[in-house]
């Protein structure tokens, strides 16, 4: 059993990136998740593990610093909130363009604009849909406990390294600001750098002589090699779409009605399903861990008992979309959540459960 | 079956969101699970804060919630906005500290512990806050004594282990003063 | 009549009085004729070449005309988005310190949207090498206003002159930088003269001799340029243009050496 701890989300970030071998954390402050970076500092591992943390002048340096790293083939990351990660999806989109692997974090916060400091998942369209430009996607994954944002760090680089694809892990305000007891994993160590070189042989870590220089761009000026580029990003995301979506069903077997929800929505929407079991409502729920590879066939298999769909947000509804579309008309499919920093409470949640439930009888 | 739901509230500054923690840290040393969910926000900064701790043996679905099992008060804002989110049959507990509007509510266990006024008078004004938790600890001994005191050597740094004992006789003060009211 | 030329007379080593750095690829460049790039291109890789650092080097492109600057040098290169070149330079030193990094930039894209970029790795002393291709003109997107061109200069943005009272002045972002005290080194050199050609590598080598020491300090290299399409002059006039304004406005000539000022840069009075 790994050590226990009693640890904010955003620490348990930060504390799992030294553990998992991370080489860099380039960052700039904003609430809710300044956490990570203060502990980053204050744990100091350039001491123990030689981990690089350097707070950068923007948010648009330190996803470029991420880039740069990424592109040497080191394991980089940062992490923000939602203001801050708009002002990241350029670099994103650069570096989903040169297929480097790194892991960005975003603690939603309120939107649009300033918005506010409390917890939202408003973000959602912004991470699975594109937010920068160009055909792209992320590894996106939903932690909703402090565990997970532990795990998932590690998890996010193992798959960005394994498709050489950038990971997102989708935080919130809740999930960031609450503490939980936190198994951490052991630590592994940082690779060498000539693991580096023998593991990353595309990075640019000096050329050899005798041997071709390695280019990291996302260039090509030349629209019928960027077609080809695009169909092999393409295909790569078909492979990562069959082979790594993540979620967890409570309550599914014989569930009528099912909520998905992720993140802290999934928290309070797990209390409304026990609060719905006691008052005799067949309730499940369907938690996506991976967004984007997202778990449409699950969601299909369900149509076959389930007499309707309830997906719990704290935005206007958007990952509602995409449950729409997997369980393309088959049953109903509502939307709840809300907006600008509130969160519903799992009495709310049930309410809007049985709102939904007489609605569709 | 253990499965406690408290919100814990006051001003910032008076240990509040520290009160939580070490119950939390108690709660893992007794090997239940834990959450601990503060207000963060604006409020922080020399207005209200408030944390929601749950201790459980099971795993714990959400750490917000709309009704709580025991809330412990410290201001009157607080005792304004959580005495009705007290399940009936639910415990409050409060200082009477700045209190004008005493809680009414007759379906629930209502317990005063004067830890503000112990405290100054005692010199104890530091740990006013663990004179609350001892009352708290008294009135529902989820986690026991001895794992309190695990949980602070395991939450603070080794400099400061020296002030356990002053800790802990700030819980021993507050079992003691507590009082049912109804 | 003469007899035939054969190619093969001609190649032979003997006769060799210039050689392409091994460090340039075989693709013809895509500057325009007359255009200082192609030789900052060369002298770059030269003195890479020359100080035998080609394994341990990695560059830097930027988004302008050196945009493709990683198809022509033959040495590990990573291409930023434009203005982000410092920043990358500052995430693969920070994880590489033993290495030599350098960005090779134009006016636009350092000294406009990524001036942030630049001022900061400057200001933290990044252990890197910053070569500041400076020609006064966006000359990639066709000649539009750089936040370097001279007062009443026209541009395709500009075209009855800069002003400065709408437009702001030329920007001279080397003297800025040359009063970080993690500015190790700043100079402003040229290629419009086979003296100046040489000078200005000179300089390169120095830059990249002083990031081996490994101590703290950027170092930062104007190299004020032409272009002569941009411009609409011949190259000659071109180059001729630049010395008789350009240099007045954009002194060439060392400004710091080890983290001494060698001359007044802070007095930036309208008149100037």
């Amino acid at each position: 059993m790994g050590e226990l701890r009693l640890m904010k989300g955003n620490e348990a970030l930060a504390e799992a990136a030294i553990r998992a071998g991370v080489d860099a954390y380039y960052g700039y402050p904003i609430t809710p998740q300044s956490e990570v970076m203060e502990y980053l500092m204050a744990a100091n591992p350039i001491k123990t593990t030689g981990m690089v943390v350097l707070q950068a002048e923007s948010e648009v340096a330190s996803i470029n610093m991420v880039y740069g790293a990424a592109g040497a083939g080191k394991k980089a990351m940062t992490s923000s909130s939602s203001p801050g990660v708009s002002l990241m999806q350029e670099g994103i989109s650069y570096i989903a363009g040169a297929e480097l692997p790194c892991v960005t974090v975003n603690v939603v916060r309120g939107g649009p604009g300033l918005g506010t400091i409390q917890p939202s998942q408003a973000d959602y369209f912004q991470t699975v849909k594109g937010g920068g430009h160009g055909d792209y996607k992320l590894i996106t994954l939903a932690p909703a406990s402090v565990q997970e944002m532990a795990d998932f760090l590690k998890l996010a680089f193992d798959l960005a390294f394994k498709y050489r694809n950038p990971a997102m892990i989708l935080s919130d305000g809740v999930i960031g600001q609450m503490m939980e007891k936190v198994e951490l994993f052991d630590p592994i160590p940082r690779r060498t750098d000539e693991e580096v070189k023998e593991q990353c042989p595309w990075a640019t870590t000096g050329r050899k002589k005798g041997t071709p220089h390695r280019v990291i761009t996302s260039l090509n000026l030349v629209a019928s090699v960027q077609e080809a580029f695009n169909q092999k990003l393409q295909d790569k995301y078909a492979k990562i779409q069959e082979n790594e979506v993540r979620c967890e069903l409570i309550n599914c077997d014989d569930a009528e009605y099912i909520i998905v929800a992720y993140g802290s929505s999934a928290r309070t929407s797990m209390k409304a399903v026990d609060l719905a079991r006691a008052k005799g409502i067949k309730a499940g729920l369907l938690r996506p861990q991976t967004l984007w590879p997202f778990p449409e066939k699950q969601i299909q298999a369900l149509c076959a008992h389930a007499k309707g769909f309830l997906t719990v947000e704290m935005s206007a509804g958007q990952m509602v979309e995409d449950v729409r579309l997997a369980v393309n008309g088959k049953v109903p499919v509502q939307h709840y959540g809300r907006m600008g920093g509130m969160i519903a409470s799992p009495g709310d949640i049930l309410a809007a459960l049985e709102n939904f439930i007489n609605s569709t009888k | 079956m253990t499965n406690e739901e408290i919100i814990i509230a006051g001003f910032g500054g008076q240990g509040v969101l520290s009160m939580g923690k070490i119950l939390a840290y108690s709660g893992i040393m007794q090997n239940l699970e834990v959450s601990w969910m503060p207000s963060y926000g604006p409020e922080m900064r020399g207005g209200t804060a408030n944390v929601t701790v749950i201790l459980s043996n099971e795993r714990i679905s959400s750490p917000i919630l709309s009704a709580y099992d025991t809330a412990i008060i410290l201001n009157q804002q607080s005792l304004d906005k959580f005495e009705p989110m007290v399940k009936p049959g639910g415990t409050l507990i409060y200082d009477d500290n700045g209190i004008s509007v005493p809680p009414s509510r007759k379906d629930i266990s209502v317990y005063l512990v004067q830890a503000a006024k112990a405290a100054s008078e005692k010199n104890m004004s530091k740990i006013f806050n663990m004179i609350v938790l001892g009352g708290y600890l008294k009135v529902n001994p989820i986690v026991s004594l001895e794992n309190v005191e695990a949980g602070l050597k395991k939450s603070l740094p080794e400099r400061h282990h020296k002030l356990i004992p002053a800790n802990i006789e700030g819980l021993k003060l507050g079992a003691e003063i507590i009082q049912k009211i109804r | 009549m003469a007899e035939e030329l054969n190619i093969n007379d001609i190649i032979k080593e003997e006769n060799c009085v210039f050689k392409k750095t091994r460090l340039l690829t075989d693709k013809p460049l895509s500057f325009c004729p007359g255009c200082g790039h192609g030789v900052i291109h060369r002298i770059t890789m030269e003195a890479i070449e020359e100080l035998g650092i080609e394994e341990e080097t990695i560059g830097i492109a930027p988004v302008g005309c050196a945009v493709l600057a990683y198809e022509f040098f033959d040495i590990d290169m990573q291409e930023a988005a434009h203005g982000r070149a410092p920043a990358l330079a500052t995430g693969i030193k920070r994880v590489y310190p033993k290495k030599y990094v350098f960005t090779y930039q134009g006016d636009g894209d350092l000294a406009a949207i990524g001036t942030a970029e630049t001022m900061h790795s400057c200001n933290r002393g990044e252990n890197i090498l910053i070569i500041f291709v400076n020609n006064g003109i966006y000359g990639m997107t066709g000649g539009q206003m750089a936040p370097t061109t001279l007062e009443g200069a026209k541009t395709a943005t500009c075209p009855y002159g800069r002003d400065v009272t709408t437009m702001g002045y030329p920007i001279r972002i080397t003297e800025l930088v040359a009063q970080l005290p993690g500015v190790r080194y700043v100079t402003r050199q040229s290629v419009h003269t086979p003296a100046a050609v040489r000078k200005a590598k000179a300089a390169i080598k120095k830059a990249f001799q002083y990031q081996s020491e490994g101590k703290q300090g950027t170092c930062f290299i104007e190299v004020v340029s032409n272009c002569n399409s941009g411009w609409k002059m011949t190259p000659s006039q071109a180059n001729k243009w630049m010395e008789e304004n350009t240099f007045k406005y954009y002194v060439p000539g060392d400004i710091k050496d080890d983290y001494k000022l060698l001359r007044e840069v802070t007095n930036f009075n309208k008149e100037n």
